[in-house]
């Protein structure tokens, strides 16, 4: 076994070059339960979290979109600047694990592992977040619909590293919100981000841990907005109902150990119809 | 393949030998250098009892891989004092009757600690939420947030004196 810290980048995508079996481990978040469970054994290891370009984050000059670093810790994003520019991304952050989990858990660990209930990764796909990749061959970008492909798959290649995400900074109401057993230390049994746009008048919701992969409500969503009076930002009563219905019938649950199918899409419903009435307050 | 590697914990350099490369941290604290008072239990980040500083970051020392960590200032327990000597935490612990059977103590101890460090004054939700990572089956945390809060009024009334 050989383990590999590098400190820059290009030192990283050469590793992964040089061995493309390797393990990109981030926080060590979730690699290391399956290692403590005997359930992966490592072989080739490369410890991203000393690549201090990658725990940057930067606002454009325009001001309209964010750059996070895919090393960036959920403990930085919770609070500060970045939770003002993307709260949505706060509040999911805030809700990964415990402390502990979250000053070492990133970002690109998230999008790295992609399971259906990583918890930034429904925000990512409401934002239509733009996931950075590089290797030695040089860097590309994907769309976060095209990044996820499946239960903890996605579409990075072998020698590729995530180096980090963009996200539009919206002008308009933005959440997270998450049902699980407690409220610390909890993986999502369902999830949702709602994420409005007051420039366009539009409104995106995500879903989490109700699918392979974080599921966009495009019907719902194309309804809503012109059930919407965008002046007075209120809504019917109504159409907050309908609206959660809709929400639910996108979802794809299962039944498993975590939860039921049925469970899952009720909770579908009731946390989309909520953030609907808290993006617009008045009926 | 049995490797070597070599880590600072607190404040000495110690040499990892005979180990394998993809043990954690807690195993290599516990197992490797002898220092029992990190404790382990559920091995999934998810009972906060391995609570260490890594570069003065609360982490999980099960979900740490210790052959990545050469270089670094890793506290544990054992570090956080001179033996026999007590931190302010550590006291307020014991006299507010927060330690019980004790095995979930160097982790609270350890969160703590990282706790005042960031927040001088926490609020309750601040002490909950900062403990939130660290499970305690027997005092139902009443008697921990009341030993936190404790030692932040404490410290506050010595003005910034760490006792």
């Amino acid at each position: 076994m050989t383990v590999s810290v590098p400190t820059s980048v290009a030192e990283a995508v050469s590793l992964l070059a040089a061995a493309p079996d390797s393990l990109v481990l981030a926080g060590g978040t979730d690699l290391m339960v399956e290692v403590n469970a005997g359930h992966r054994s490592l072989d080739r290891v490369i410890a991203v979290d000393r690549i201090e370009e990658l725990r940057d984050w930067s606002i454009s000059a325009d001001r309209r979109s964010l750059t996070i670093g895919s090393g960036v810790p959920y403990s930085l994003v919770m609070d500060g600047p970045i939770a003002e520019l993307v709260p949505a991304l706060a509040q999911a952050s805030r809700t990964v694990g415990s402390p502990q989990i979250r000053h070492v858990g990133t970002i690109g660990g998230n999008l790295g592992t992609c399971s259906p209930a990583g918890d930034t990764l429904p925000v990512l796909a409401a934002l239509d977040a733009q996931i950075h990749l590089r290797s030695v061959s040089g860097g590309r970008t994907v769309s976060f619909s095209h990044f996820m492909t499946g239960v903890k798959r996605n579409s990075r290649q072998p020698d590729e590293l995530i180096t980090g995400v963009t996200l539009p900074v919206l002008p308009g109401w933005q959440g997270y919100s998450k049902v699980g057993v407690r409220n610390a230390m909890v993986i999502a049994t369902a999830s949702s981000c709602l994420a409005v746009d007051e420039s366009t008048r539009s409104v995106r919701v995500a879903l989490g841990s109700v699918g392979p992969v974080i599921i966009r409500c495009t019907d719902a969503e194309d309804w809503v907005v012109g059930q919407i009076d965008w002046e007075r930002r209120a809504v019917d009563d109504g159409v907050v109902a309908e609206f959660g219905q809709r929400c639910g019938v996108a979802a794809r649950p299962i039944d498993d150990h975590r939860s039921t199918a049925a469970y899952r899409r009720r909770a579908i419903e009731v946390l989309s119809a909520r953030q609907l009435r808290r993006a617009f307050p008045n009926g | 393949m049995a490797e070597f590697y070599s880590l600072r914990v607190n404040g000495v350099d110690r040499e990892v030998v005979d180990a394998q490369l993809g043990e954690s941290l807690l195993f290599v604290l516990r197992e490797r250098l002898g220092l029992l008072g990190t404790k382990g239990a559920c091995e999934q980040g998810e009972c906060g009892s391995c609570s260490v500083l890594v570069d003065g970051e609360l982490v999980c020392a099960c979900l740490v891989l210790a052959a990545a960590q050469s270089g670094r200032d890793i506290v544990s327990i054992e570090g956080i004092a001179p033996a026999g000597v007590s931190t302010d935490v550590q006291q307020a612990f014991v006299d507010a009757g927060a330690v019980q059977c004790g095995f979930c103590t160097p982790g609270l101890v350890m969160a703590a600690h990282s706790l005042l460090e960031r927040i001088v004054d926490p609020t309750d939700t601040e002490i909950r939420e900062e403990l939130s990572g660290n499970i305690c089956r027997c005092t139902g945390y009443g008697r921990l947030v009341e030993a936190v809060a404790n030692v932040a009024k404490t410290r506050i009334a010595l003005g910034g004196n760490r006792g």
